[in-house]
């Protein structure tokens, strides 16, 4: 293989991996915070329509990602409701989030098929990156750069801040934190928040970054991988990076298999399939290594009773 | 005005049946108010989806074939759910049971005999129920989220669709087009109203409802059940496997959303294409919610949706509505039923007297 | 010039209402500097609530608090801790997953760095002897350690009011010892101490003056160095106290139940696990099992019961009969009933009815099954029956069991096992936070099921309890049990030693040579 198409290979699977790991690394503050939220495909698909309508009509993509993640985040607000204030069942409120999402994303996403917009691409100067190996460092979308900033950021908040502390804190023992005197349902609200304004931004990376046409269902099951790499993760932010990227390679192998037309001697539908059933093989080896306790937060997805 | 809540003493049994029919009155009301804010005539959206398809004879037939996947589906589901496993890959079970029923349909179409259906019927929940296995696996093995694993399946399940009908079962008379040949006579669904579409799936529907009821709230199975969704330590010490229940659980679930789908086979659709996943595996989770888990509930609770799916596909010709609107209706009743559950275990009182809840 | 300083702490006519029960009625006491003061009552007396309000936690709905003369709001437990309060709580809200500075640093309001943070824990733990690992995981800690960090946890803001909220429960005598040094260390250093108990030979040991509470009501406020516990005792359970009636002169039958060399692995939970254990209970004995918490406790009565088993038949018979490798179920129809210690989610369903709990562990002994159907008229029948005999405050079967008072659905949950004449019953904390009448109710059934020829196991942590209530008593620490011995000839200092781990002439043997 040449270097010339190994590294088109890296820059195509560091993009593949981006709007996954964005949206994981939410969902690992929020399961940090003790919620399970199912609702990332939904809230990406939300963040994925209002991105392209906003390209679409502006042409500006700082625009078109601040939109997504505040629509994200928006409707992550409807979960937060329904299960911090009204302590509603959090897996069927986060199914029924990802439905909505769809039902939005198709609803307002149809006026846009057959209309392309652009690619959010590299902001450096293009003489930065005329050597390949250049590409690789100064060749990427701004999407890409966020992401890796914000494993380093969610990192360095959950370990390093006193907030990260209380968020952890909640996350563990919810009724010790309360009875301490934190506030367990406003950090759990800014937690979400926080996980829904990823999602968005994640969703953003498929006009923006990946496929510059609209598609129902365009994210394609991408945010119900993000939330099977957190618990590979085991919740920790840079074995999200590493295990994003794993699934980007696995991506990648689908993108070039089809569009160099020879897909071996498997039909290319395995090739689909492949990063969902890499998704189940990563998640029964992570079981077959972790030795009888787990590393999921304690209250994870159990509603907050404080009045016991 | 203030309000506080106050817990009851008892969930209250009114409340849980009345509240389902709440969320689809807001559901219309906000409905409306949305859509006709967004641009829509909110009013005539509200009026096609909901009261046409129970105003219009003619589309009877429409709710009796579309609400009868989705109750079989979400019987099987619900009883996952009281379980507290949560299979979420429904699609998936459903389109291995249609591909399961294919099969078969494609290896006997040289043959004929009543013992075709029966056979095409017991591989599709078969198929369903080999989808679940390993979710189950998984789960009782191993401690892996079935919530991921059996929806992952579901996008296989639907790639090895495609990759079936685009290959090995290809009608080679179909014009090139990626679906299989017609099923013959004897591998189709008999009607059971002539002049009609309403097939043999709507009575085993109702039978499969009432037979699940009957086994959830009378036997020691349903019992198991139970107590292994409400306190899983309660049911070992009761001598319950929770292993054992998350397996009859999944294979039951698998069974039925397998079923659901070769009835659909051999049903309305008569052959395999591309196009058969129709979202019943997603939209009975809803059914199954909107039911309150019962399975008696989720008859009714299959007719509501049916009806929003065929009010939709009227909406659709007649008030130009997006078929994606369907999906904004039916999850807003799944917002509005999760928020309203509180008052099942709380009663809202008005007034400002500060009287917290016992320590 | 000491009787002019002003109380520490002054509770006026504090009144707080629940729907439909009154928590505290009109109760006003004072605390003086560097007092120890006991507040004591029966579970359910109020004592928790008024902490609580004092805490910040609730407010009260009438009546003041007085801080060093003068009247204060407490909105929150950090303006609580602004005054000078400190609180341990008898729940701990610690952070399993977390480290004992992180731990620590969660309950300071002020932002200290993690360097002076530690040099300041450290310092603490050297002053009062309270010795930890600042950077060991909290899960890895024993119990009393784990009161060790919230002790330090409330010393370094330098309290004028520390609140201990039941704080021996889950320690052993000598760890009862050390606390009481440092608590005198501290009253002596002018921090008063709000002591609650219900223990009363630790209050005339430890406190200088105690308030009695009973309903809700103060009762009285003591010298209890003067008083007698009995004296005490009748204060805070009101009528005349009821001994435990044994029939005099009991003899034991034959061995009922045998248990040999019992072990379980160690499961995914923190519980210690069974090790090598070895008891015999004879028709009509009690045998009490003493121990701090988390020494195999749960893991010994899960093994019992059939929720853990192995395939070693023969580790436990019946009448001669080997039932250790048996599930639940068959044990339960081979005579073996059992009682978990968690009431709610274990022992019943918190949101099934007492009719439906019953079907839960009578439905084979008592025939509610035909079929695979379940004859919920049965259930009803037997349910109703439990009630009636075990006074168990409910509507009726249909009742939810997470609607019943905790002392409620455990008389219910006994009555459950108890009526299904078990040839052998094994009870963990027959009778934890239920009040004096219940308890006592419980206790005389455990004697009369023994009377008439079961054997039964009482695992508890209460040794006033196990002391009253049974023949034969062994004590368990990290799995292993000490050999049983009769109640009349073991010391409360011996019990002691042997929770901490002491074993004489045993631990010996397990060396080997």
């Amino acid at each position: 293989m040449s270097t010339e198409l190994l590294i088109a290979v890296i820059i195509t699977l560091i993009g593949a991996s981006t709007p996954i790991l964005i949206a994981a690394l939410g969902e690992l503050v929020v399961e940090k915070s003790g919620v399970l939220n199912l609702g990332v495909e939904g809230m990406m698909l939300i963040g994925a329509v209002v991105a392209f309508a906003v390209t679409f009509a502006t042409g500006n993509h700082w625009l078109a990602i601040l939109c997504a993640a505040i629509a994200g985040s928006a409707s992550s607000m409807i979960f937060a409701f329904l299960t911090l204030t009204l302590s509603a069942n959090q897996v069927a409120t986060g199914l029924a989030l990802t439905i909505f999402g769809t039902g939005f994303s198709a609803l307002f996403g149809q006026a846009y098929t057959g209309k392309p917009i652009e690619l959010f691409r590299s902001v450096f100067p293009a003489e930065l990156a005329t050597h390949p190996v250049w590409r690789l460092v100064f060749g990427h979308s701004p999407l890409v750069y966020f992401s890796l900033i914000m494993v380093v950021a969610v990192w360095f908040f959950l370990k390093k801040t006193r907030t990260g502390l209380i968020l952890r804190a909640v996350g563990e023992n919810d009724l010790s934190a309360h009875s301490i005197g934190y506030s367990v349902v406003l950090t759990r609200y800014a937690a979400v928040a926080f996980g829904g304004a990823m999602a968005g931004i994640a969703g953003s990376c498929f006009p923006l970054l990946l496929t510059p046409q609209w598609a129902e269902r365009l994210t394609a099951g991408r945010g119900w991988i993000a939330l099977a790499l957190v618990v590979f993760a085991a919740w920790r932010p840079f074995r999200l990076l590493a295990g994003a990227y794993l699934f980007g390679l696995v991506m990648t192998i689908e993108l070039y298999t089809k569009a160099s037309g020879s897909t071996g001697f498997l039909p290319s539908e395995f090739w689909a399939a492949l990063p969902y059933i890499a998704t189940i093989v990563v998640l029964v080896l992570i079981s077959l290594r972790r030795s009888g306790q787990s590393a999921a937060p304690a209250c994870l997805g159990k509603p907050f009773m404080p009045a016991q | 005005m203030q309000f506080r809540l106050e817990k009851r003493p008892e969930p209250s049994k009114a409340m849980l049946y009345l509240t389902p029919v709440g969320a689809v009155l807001a559901t219309a009301l906000v409905g409306a108010i949305v859509f006709s804010l967004i641009g829509y005539n909110g009013l005539g959206a509200v009026r096609e989806i909901f009261l046409t398809p129970l105003l219009n004879p003619l589309k009877w037939q429409d709710l009796a074939v579309k609400s009868a996947p989705l109750i079989i589906i979400a019987v099987g589901l619900s009883i996952g759910y009281r379980a507290n496993v949560w299979n979420i890959g429904a699609e998936g079970q459903y389109v291995l049971g249609g591909l399961a029923g294919t099969g078969i349909a494609l290896l006997t179409r040289d043959m004929s005999g009543p013992w075709i259906l029966p056979l095409m019927i017991g591989g599709g929940v078969l198929g369903g129920m080999a989808w679940a296995v390993l979710p189950a696996l998984l789960r009782t093995r191993l401690q892996v989220n079935e919530i991921l694993t059996s929806l992952m399946l579901t996008y296989v399940a639907i790639q090895l669709l495609n990759y079936l009908v685009i290959g090995p079962w290809k009608d080679p008379m179909g014009f090139g087009f990626p679906q299989t040949r017609m099923f013959t006579a004897d591998q189709m669904l008999p009607t059971i109203i002539p002049r009609t579409i309403v097939h043999l799936g709507v009575p085993i529907a109702l039978v499969v409802a009432v037979a699940a009821w009957f086994m959830m709230s009378r036997s020691v199975f349903g019992y198991q059940v139970k107590v292994v969704g409400a306190a899983p330590d309660a049911a070992r010490y009761g001598g319950f496997s929770v292993n054992r229940t998350i397996w009859l659980a999944l294979l039951t679930s698998g069974a039925l959303a397998g079923l659901a789908g070769v009835l659909e086979a051999a049903g309305p659709f008569g052959r395999m294409v591309p196009s058969f996943p129709t979202n019943y595996g997603f939209t009975a989770i809803i059914v199954a919610f909107l039911g309150r888990l019962n399975p008696l509930g989720i008859i009714f609770a299959g007719l509501a949706m049916a009806i929003a799916v065929v009010g939709g596909e009227v909406a659709q010709t007649t008030i130009k509505l997006p078929a994606a609107a369907v999906g904004i209706f039916q999850s807003m009743m799944l917002f509005f039923l999760l928020a309203s559950d509180l008052l099942v275990r709380y009663r809202v009182r008005f007034g400002d007297r500060t009287v917290e809840a016992r320590a | 010039m000491e009787n002019t300083r002003p109380n520490r702490l002054e509770l006026i006519g504090i009144t707080k209402q629940f729907p439909g029960v009154l928590a505290n009625d009109n109760v006003s006491f004072a605390v003086k500097p560097g007092e120890i003061h006991a507040l004591l009552g029966e579970n359910g007396a109020g004592k928790s609530t008024l902490v609580k309000m004092i805490y910040g936690i609730m407010q009260p709905n009438a009546g003041e608090i007085r801080w060093n003369g003068e009247t204060v709001v407490v909105p929150n437990p950090k303006a609580a801790r602004k005054l000078g309060i400190g609180m341990v709580f008898q729940h701990f809200s610690l952070f399993e997953a977390l480290t004992v500075l992180e731990n620590i640093a969660l309950g300071m309001d002020a932002k200290i760095p993690a360097r002076e943070l530690e040099a300041r824990i450290r310092d603490v733990m050297r002053t009062y002897g309270l010795l930890l690992d600042p950077h060991r995981t909290v899960a890895t800690l024993s119990v009393g350690e784990r009161q060790r960090i919230e002790i330090v946890r409330a010393l370094l803001l330098n309290p004028k009011l520390l609140i201990m909220d039941e704080p021996t429960s889950v320690l052993t005598p000598q760890e009862v010892e050390q606390l009481f040094t440092v608590l005198r260390q501290l009253a002596s250093e002018g921090c008063s101490i709000l002591y609650i108990s219900h223990k009363l030979h630790e209050i005339k040991a430890l406190c200088d003056t105690a308030t009695i509470l009973r309903g809700g009501k103060k009762v009285d406020t003591c010298d209890p160095r003067i008083e007698t516990s009995r004296s005490m005792a009748e204060k805070m359970i009101g009528s005349g106290l009821k001994d435990i009636v044994k029939p005099e002169g009991r003899r034991f039958g034959d061995a009922k139940l045998v248990v040999d060399t019992l072990s379980t692995r160690k499961s995914g939970h923190f519980d210690v696990p069974v090790d090598r254990v070895s008891f015999t209970v004879r028709a009509g004995e009690i045998l009490g099992i003493a121990g701090v918490a988390g020494n195999g406790q749960n893991a010994l009565l899960d093994a019992l019961s059939g929720e853990i088993h192995g395939d070693d038949r023969n580790a436990i018979t019946i009448d001669g009969r080997g039932i250790g490798h048996l599930d639940t179920t068959e044990r339960r129809k081979q005579g073996l009933c059992a009682v978990p210690e968690e009431r709610n989610g274990h022992a019943a369903v918190g949101d099934f009815s007492l009719a439906e709990n019953s079907v839960l562990t009578a439905r084979d002994r008592l025939g509610m099954v035909m079929l695979g159907l379940i004859n919920s008229g049965a259930a009803k029948t037997y349910t109703g029956k439990v009630i009636a005999d075990f006074a168990v405050k409910a509507l009726g079967p249909g009742s939810t069991a997470g609607s019943l008072s905790g002392g409620n659905l455990q008389k219910y949950i006994m009555g459950r096992e108890i009526l299904q004449k078990p040839s052998v019953l094994v009870v963990s904390q027959p009778t934890w936070g239920v009040d004096a009448g219940a308890a006592a109710a419980i206790h005389q059934a455990l004697v009369d099921l023994a009377a008439a020829g079961s054997a039964i196991v009482v695992i508890s942590q209460d040794l006033d309890e196990l002391r009253a209530l049974c023949d034969t008593l062994a004590v368990i620490n990290m799995g292993r049990l000490s050999a049983a011995r009769p109640v009349k000839d073991i010391s409360i200092e011996e019990i002691g030693l042997l929770m901490g781990g002491v074993h004489g002439g045993e631990e010996r043997d397990a060396v080997p040579a």
